[in-house]
């Protein structure tokens, strides 16, 4: 297989901490076409005909094994749409991550937009990071538009890292999950925007299973004159638990809006929101320099381990 | 070590006044364990405040082994070799304990020497290592993790607002045990703000304040018998205010 140049060398580190074609199974995405991909005894990955993408099959069973999906587009003005299917088998235990690092030099915008469906079996445990990260020196924007979906069958569980900390102009995030009986999911969603950047992340997430549950938490911070906006549907069809909880640090002249929804259908549906926006307590900030911290030190510890 | 001269602090007061919370404290800090002490409200925490950098004393200098820190920051004051605890300690959602100590050390440590930390003030150092330093601890391990990071960062003056509230749990002894400790390591001097007997009993000058006076200073053993009648009497009044 070719070798992959600097640039995307530093943007597979930035979005898989890895710096070369990972072992096991993976499917990395350049520039708009298929880089290399490979199987593993237990995890095929086919290629889709009828549109851009892949079909992942994890067959039952399979335990404690990882999949890459790195997708990296550093031709400016590239813009596509990708749709990724996980048909996670019955039992699994396994750990996918994907992630998106854009570098556009040029003036044209580029664009990533991917559709990942996840279709989790009875009792499988899925872990799955994403990370999205821009960078470039020319006057293109970086744009990433990521859907999931998730469908969790009976006792599955499924945990959510997702994190934009850098370089992404807009991004509209989209979650949509639906939950069977004693299925469990778990969202950290971390975003970080600066200069006139624009995130928006919206959640819904159907608890319809008896004993089904959620825990949506989202941590932001929004620099310069960047603008949020979360929202979350968290829908009670049953005797479940949900909790949502959306916490931002605004800075400079940010604005963050957070628009929570819950909704209790079923008399045994317990849901909680909770939401805070502020910027940084100045009794934090006098307690780092206490300390030895100067204010500036004392602003970057908070916001990276509020974003950890 | 440290000196105060002729230090006041006023705030705008009702109709354009001036309310004056310290006025003319002149105090010289070199011994061990220095205590101050008076009733609520008599200006204690601002005086720490002001040697911590945390306010800008309205009149006179203070001085740090000699040089006029009067208008250093906060920040060159720690870097000077001041620490401070505060009385109530800050919350962070995100920071851990350790991340916590490792910058009160000035460098990462490892987790062998942020537990040894953690030991010396008798938090179990495997729970609370990577714990946040959120709304999940309460108030007596917040101070206890404080303690812990005043040791880790082991400069000459280390201040402490009322370093006894909510540690009943443990007990004074060890608080006590920790500052001798600390005192051994660093050689400095110890400021702590307290009303506790107990704590009073080991300093080796204390300082009485009322309506932000010095009204007495001296050793213990002269201190001590005057305060105690006075302080009674404070306790109660704050009692009966705080009843109703």
């Amino acid at each position: 297989m070719a070798e992959l140049d600097s640039i995307k060398k530093n943007l597979l580190e930035q979005v898989a901490d890895i710096h070369q074609v990972p072992a096991g199974a993976y499917s990395l995405r350049v520039d708009g076409e298929l880089f290399g991909k490979n199987d593993s005894e237990h995890i095929s990955i086919v290629k889709k005909t009828d549109k851009p993408g892949i079909d992942i099959y994890i067959k039952p069973g399979t335990k404690k094994e990882s999949l890459h999906i790195p997708v990296l587009l550093a031709k400016s003005g590239l813009k596509e749409l990708v749709y990724n299917d996980f048909h996670i088998g019955a039992d699994c235990d396994v750990t996918i991550v994907a992630g998106c690092g854009i570098h556009n030099g040029g003036s044209a915008d580029s664009e990533h937009s991917g559709i990942h469906a996840f279709y989790v079996g009875e009792n499988a445990r899925v872990k799955y990071i994403e990370k999205h990260y821009g960078e470039g020196d020319g006057n293109g924007k970086n744009l990433m538009n990521p859907t999931t979906i998730v469908e969790m069958e009976p006792g599955s569980y499924m945990e959510m890292e997702t994190a934009q900390i850098k370089g992404v102009d807009s991004t509209n995030r989209i979650t949509r999950a639906k939950l069977a009986d004693k299925a469990t999911l778990i969202v950290h969603e971390k975003i970080m925007t600066h200069g006139t950047q624009r995130a928006e992340t919206h959640f819904e997430v159907d608890l319809n299973g008896e004993d089904c549950g959620t825990h949506v938490v989202s941590r932001s911070v929004a620099r310069d004159q960047s603008t949020q906006l979360f929202v979350s549907h968290v829908n009670g069809n049953s005797r479940c638990s949900g909790h949502t909880e959306c916490d931002a640090i605004i800075m400079d002249e940010a604005t963050v809006s957070a628009v929570p929804e819950i909704v209790a259908a079923h008399p045994d549906a317990s849901l909680i929101h909770e939401a805070a926006i502020g910027k940084i307590a100045g009794e934090q900030l006098i307690k780092l320099m206490t300390l030895g911290l100067t204010e500036k030190e004392a602003e970057e510890q908070i916001v990276s381990g509020f974003l950890k | 070590m440290l000196e105060l001269q002729h230090v006041g602090f006023c705030v705008p007061g009702e109709g354009g006044g001036k309310t004056v919370i310290l006025d003319d404290i002149n105090l010289k800090v070199s011994e061990r364990f220095v205590a101050i002490t008076g009733p609520n409200g008599s200006g204690k925490s601002t005086l720490a405040k002001i040697i911590a950098g945390i306010i800008t004393p309205t009149s006179g200098r203070v001085l740090f082994d000699g040089e006029d820190i009067t208008d250093l920051s906060i920040t060159e004051r720690a870097r000077r070799g001041i620490s401070f605890a505060f009385q109530q300690p800050v919350r962070f959602k995100g920071l851990t304990v350790k991340d916590l100590i490792s910058l009160a050390a000035g460098e990462k440590l490892s987790v062998a020497t942020a537990c040894s930390y953690l030991s010396e003030v008798g938090l179990c150092a495997k729970e609370y290592i990577n714990r946040e330093v959120n709304a999940s601890l309460s108030g007596g391990e917040l101070k206890r993790i404080e303690i812990a990071e005043i040791l880790a960062r082991g400069t000459k003056l280390s201040v402490f607002d009322e370093p006894e509230a909510g540690i009943d749990l443990w007990s004074f002894n060890n608080l006590i045990k920790v500052f001798e400790k600390m005192h051994e390591k660093t050689k400095g001097s110890i400021l702590i703000i307290s009303h506790q007997e107990r704590i009073l009993d080991i300093a080796d000058k204390i300082v009485m304040v009322a309506d932000g006076h010095i009204a007495a200073e001296g050793a213990k053993a002269d201190i001590l018998p005057k305060l105690l009648g006075s302080m009674a009497g404070c306790r109660f009044t704050t009692e009966v205010s705080e009843n109703g």
